[in-house]
Formats: C-alpha cells, structure tokens, sequence
C-alpha cells in the first residue's frame, strides 16, 4: 500500500471527508434494505430530462433489478469507505449512483426542482458529494485509516 | 496456524486501531438505519391493522367468449367517438393523428394504450346520427370484412331492426330516456350517458320500463365507478376510519371554452346535413340553429348545464362511495357570470345537498352526530384545482385519483394515537395511490409530492387502464355473465333526481324538497316541475 505524505491535518479531514460520505450512503442504503416497499420508481418516473432512458429504468421487471442495485450499491459504498476497503472503487461506483441521481432531476434552471428541502441553481448536494468522493477517491487514506491498512503490513509480512 | 499468529504478531495495538475502528461505525449506522426502518415499518403496520382498509382490486368482470354482440352507436359527437374508442373502435382519422402524436412525442402512449386493450368480442352493426358527417365516418371506420355499419335513419327503426343486441346512447340531455326507454322495451340492452333524464317524469318512466324487463341490462355512464380509488373510499367509510362525516366538499372548476360547452361547428354543417327536427324531438321547435345543435348543452330544452352534465358525476362519485341517496332537500345559487354568449344554463353554481338523518357512524357517545351537507360548487371561469374533501369527526379524506386520509386533531378515535405522538394530523395517516400500486400508512413529502405529479391512472394488476373500458367491459359481462351492472337503475334514479333537484332549486330560486315516503320531489299546487326544469330560459319565477 503506497503511503501518501499528508500533513496529519490534511490526513485528518480527508479521513472525515470518507467517513461523512460513507455514513451517509450506508444509512441510505440501510434505510432502504429493511423497507421492502420502498422503489425508486416515482423518482424515476418523474424525472425532468432523459425521460425514455430513466422511464425504461422505471418499467416492469427492470424497476426491481434497479431497486437491487441502487441498495447493494449504496451499502457496497457505504461498507467500503467507512471499513476503508477498495474506497477507489467504491468512489466511482458513488460518483456513478449520484450522477444518475442528479442527472434524474438536475437542478438547471426551467426545470421543476421536484422534492428538495433547499434552493439550488445548477448545484445541488448530489453534484457537491460527487466532488467529495472525487476527493476521496484521489486523495486515498485507508492505508492509515482502514483494512486495508492491515491487509497491507499482512502482505508485506507473508511476501517477506 | 502458526503462520496466522506470526501475522497477528506483526500488528501493533495502533495498527489495529487504526485498521478496524471503522468496523465499530460501519456496525452502529447498520443497527441506526435498520432499527429506525424496522421501528417505523412496525408503527406503520400497528396503524395499517387499526385502520383495517382494504385496497385490493375488485376481481375482474367476466369472460368476453362467445358470439360477437352486435351494438348500434346513437350519437356520435365527442363523447360517442371517446365511448366507441373504449369498445375498441377508433376512427381512421384518430389512429392517424395518434400516430403522428406518438411519433413526434415517444411518451405519448395514447395509441398504444389503445392498442393494448384488450377484445370485447363486439361488432358495431348499426349507427344512428341526425348529422350525415357523423353517420359517414362510422361507417367509414368501423366497417369490417364481414360486418358493414348499417346507417339508421331514427334511434327506433335502429333499435326495432333486429340487427342489434345493445346500444349506446351518447345524444343530448333530452334523447337519453326516450331512447333508452325504447330500447328496454324492445329487449336492447342500453349504455346510456349521464345525466340519465332530462326531466322528472322520464326518470320514473325509464325505472319502470327497467324493472319490467328484468333481462335487460342497463348501465349510466359513470365510468369513475371502475377507479380503483374510489373502490378502497369505500372500504374507508365500511371501517368507519372517518367517523361521522358532516360535510363533503366538491368541485368542479373549468376555464375555457371548451369546458364552457363552447365545442366547434363542424364547417359541413347545414339544414341538408342534419335532421334538425328529430333533434328538437320533446323540445320546442326553434329555426335550424348550429349553435343550438352542436352546443346544446348551454340550454335548458336539450341539456342540464351544471346540474346535469357535472354535478351528476360528482354527485354519483360520492354516492358510490357512501350510498347516501337522494337528499332530503337541495338549495342551488348561481347564475351566468362568466359566458354571457346567449346561454340559459348558469356558468357559476353552489348546490348544497340535505341529508338530515345521514351519517357514516360515530365514535362519540348516541345520538351526538347525524346529518351532513354536500356541498358542490362549480365555476367556469377559474381552473384552480380544488380536490373532493369528506370531512369526519375523526378524519379527513382527499378523493381523487388516489385517496389521502388524514386524522382530526380533535378526533376522539385517533385521540390517544395523536397523544402518543404516533399520529401526526399534519400528515396523512393513509395513502392509497393506485399507480404506484403500494399503499403506505405514513408518508413523506417525497411521496406526497409524487401523488400529485399527475401519474395517476386507474391500474387493473399493474396495467394501466381507461376506466370507461372497465364500464362498458361490466356492461359487456353482465349481458354475457348475468349480473347487474355498479350504476343501473337504482343509482341512475338517485342521480338523474338529485341533479333534477338542483336544477329545479335553481330554476324556481326557493328550497326543493323530496318526499322520503312518497318518493316523489314536493311540488307547490300548481307547479309543473318537469315543465320549469327544461323551459328554455334561465329562472322561472312561479
């Protein structure tokens, strides 16, 4: 596992920068998971733009294998960066999940902002987390914070 | 083994710290989310079981096999061209358009709709139109290989020809028990639209020529007593989730022409092209006129404005749902406000229905509550959508397309709940929306705000279906099968009376009362309500 040279500030807030987005893609996921009704199909339905694509994503039998993988994709993400394992990966599988979110119900101007607790112009809080997990993903830290920290000295002592 | 605890060896206590303190946060937001998802599933499920409503679908009307029934269309303007599109025949011209519109827009699923409906075993053998236009393009398009439409010249050589088992009426107000009166007589099973007379006497007339001819069936086009909402609102009253219900709001609001009955005058139109006088048929004989002919329903002596053409659907959803009858007495105010264009029917109209013994039971001690006020107001000059509220002393219902209930604060059902804080009244208790068909006890904003985005359909497992499909298919199955169809004669009668009330109360300008015991609407000596209900003008001062 390459080390990084952060300050211990730097490497602080980056850890806390994981740990925020993780918590709050496993409680999505989580939340989720023990809700059998809940569907993403009326937020699919309702989409503003790229109607025939998330509509499709909406239909019949592909709404529930949709429904499946958004909830294993949330909690894959979630276990990840809070365990610190694969967060590379698990960022881009989060970057990909919250760009189909906002791609869903952008927030351009003229379009419906449909169910949102806040004002948003062109950014809103999906597009402000890509960038958290695009940070997560370039500024790696669970070689200090993380598994992967132990499977790591693991490998270093069974190759020695 | 020995390799392991060499490994284990290698990691100091910080080196597991700082490997696996996430594993504790990762186990905490897991047990978060489940309990909070696990808690509000089981709340939700203790008030789903309190409220015990039932929001499953009705089972289907019965098989469409055997011979082909033969059915004649009578009239065919916009509401004959949409009734035989539920019967599975569109015009030529329809498909076409469709077909550009579905083109032009891939979400426009009109035409597929259409073509997905399923076949109800018919052939349309027979048409009557008085205007020639009409007549053709039945012919036109709905003609098969083997079935050419027959062209009738009057509903009664149409009816009487032995080429037809059934038929739809779908003319003005003042053909409606004419027609459908012959038909019984002559053994042909009616679909008639509402409202289902024009005046009073033809109401009785048409109930007994029914209950003589106890084979033939009948049904009032009240298609929203296929919706699947209004079906569970009935269960909601059945378990007395409301309690006693004192008033009931609905509404009717509409903003343009169209809406105001102002359709279009086909440019073919002439005294060659239209029968004019087996239009007048009961009416008084005026001049060939297209106004009266193609916006008929802005006078008195062909339609029922407000009273006959609305009121009547609000009227009979809510009769469906709580079978309350014909009210005890009607007051309607109004007048003609917004379309003063020659009309005598009012264009701004408030009817408040009496029902002084009614009530949905009670949660308080005997005797507290009984009686309720329906209240229906309508204009034609504003288009806010006002939704349909039952108000009970327990609950609030929203009916529309889905149905939303919410618990009084100061219900005394619901009290301890609401003390508890395991109800909130600011929230819905109960939501039903068939077209995301799962219903949820608590909802959230999210949810509430996908109810009212308008993706709301009538749904039979899953699909989406026009609910007039569903009533003319029971009336197709209650011909094949046996049975009696949701709105025959006796809801027919409640609501061609309850609308003649309102009319009649608007006419005169004074309170009409029904008689519960004779069953008959108290005239003063003298008065001739049938005649003051079509006389063709706006009030009629007795």
């Amino acid at each position: 596992m390459e080390e990084h040279k952060y300050s211990s500030g730097q490497l602080y807030a980056l850890i806390a920068l994981r740990l925020l987005v993780g918590w709050h893609f496993l409680y999505e996921g989580i939340v989720k998971l023990y809700n059998p009704t809940w569907t993403a199909k009326g937020y699919l339905l309702s989409a503003s733009i790229m109607k025939p694509f998330f509509g499709w994503l909406a239909s019949g039998t592909i709404s529930s294998v949709v429904d499946v993988l958004n909830i294993g994709a949330l909690v894959i993400v979630g276990v990840s960066l809070l365990i610190g394992l694969k967060t590379k990966w698990a960022s881009i599988i989060g970057i990909g999940l919250l760009a189909l979110y906002y791609l869903a119900h952008p927030a351009f101007p003229g379009l419906p902002q449909g169910p949102s607790e806040g004002s948003y112009w062109i950014v809103n809080k999906n597009l402000i987390e890509i960038a958290a997990l695009w940070v997560v993903m370039l500024f790696p830290t669970a070689w200090a914070f993380g598994l992967e920290n132990l499977l790591a000295k693991n490998k270093t002592e069974v190759s020695n | 083994m020995s390799n392991d605890n060499n490994n284990f060896g290698k990691w100091s206590r910080r080196d597991m710290l700082r490997g696996l303190a996430g594993i504790p946060v990762l186990g905490t937001v897991w047990y978060a989310g489940a309990s909070a998802t696990i808690n509000a599933k089981k709340e939700r499920k203790q008030l789903l079981e309190t409220l015990n409503i039932n929001a499953t679908a009705p089972p289907s009307t019965g098989p469409m096999a055997g011979t082909p029934i033969r059915l004649g269309i009578i009239g065919f303007g916009i509401r004959g061209e949409q009734l035989c599109r539920a019967l599975g025949f569109a015009t030529t011209k329809w498909l076409k358009d469709m077909k550009e519109a579905s083109d032009n827009n891939p979400n426009d699923s009109r035409l597929k709709d259409f073509l997905a409906q399923e076949n109800l075993n018919i052939k349309i053998s027979a048409v009557c139109d008085i205007f020639d236009f009409n007549a053709q393009r039945v012919i036109d398009s709905f003609s098969t290989d083997d079935t050419k439409v027959k062209r009738f010249l009057t509903y009664k050589e149409l009816i009487n020809s032995k080429e037809v088992d059934a038929i739809v009426i779908a003319t003005p107000d003042h053909w409606h028990a004419p027609i459908s009166i012959e038909a019984i007589n002559a053994g042909v099973h009616v679909y008639v639209e509402k409202p289902m007379t024009h005046n009073v006497s033809e109401t009785y007339a048409l109930r007994d020529a029914v209950l003589a001819n106890p084979k033939v069936v009948l049904q009032l086009g009240h298609q929203h007593r296929q919706t699947q909402s209004f079906l569970t609102a009935q269960d909601i009253i059945a378990k007395k989730v409301l309690g006693h219900v004192s008033l009931i709001t609905t509404n009717t609001n509409r903003n343009d022409d169209n809406g105001a009955w102002q359709y279009e005058i086909h440019p073919d139109a002439s005294p060659k092209t239209i029968d004019w006088n087996q239009f007048i048929g009961n009416a008084p004989m005026e001049e060939f006129n297209l106004e009266h002919f193609f916006r008929w329903r802005k006078w008195w002596a062909y339609g029922s404005g407000l009273s006959g053409d609305l009121l009547s659907h609000d009227y009979d959803r809510l009769n469906c749902v709580l079978k309350m009858g014909i009210p005890d007495s009607v007051m309607t105010s109004g007048g003609i406000y917004t379309h003063r264009d020659g009309r005598n029917v009012p264009d701004v109209m408030q009817v408040n229905m009496e029902y002084k013994d009614f009530t949905t039971g009670s949660s308080q001690q005997d005797g507290k509550e009984k009686g309720m006020t329906f209240v229906y107001s309508a204009t034609l000059g504003n288009q806010f959508d006002r939704p349909t509220y039952l108000m009970g002393h327990d609950g609030t219902m929203e009916l529309g397309n889905s149905v939303t209930v919410y618990a009084d604060a100061r219900s005394t059902k619901y009290a301890e709940l609401i003390k508890e804080k395991r109800i909130d009244p600011s929230e819905p208790i109960y939501l039903y929306n068939p077209s995301l068909n799962k219903t949820d006890a608590v909802t959230s904003a999210t949810a509430k705000y996908f109810a009212n985005k308008g993706l709301l359909y009538t749904y039979r497992d899953g699909k989406r279906v026009d609910p007039t499909f569903l009533h003319m298919r029971e009336w197709l199955s209650c011909i094949r099968n046996g049975g009696t169809p949701s709105c025959s004669i006796k809801e027919g009668f409640e609501e061609a009376i309850s609308s003649h009330m309102a009319g009649l109360s608007y006419k005169i300008g004074r309170r009409i009362e029904w008689d519960q015991e004779t069953q008959k609407i108290i005239a003063k000596p003298g008065e001739d309500l049938d005649a003051i209900l079509v006389a063709n003008k706006e009030k009629v001062i007795v």
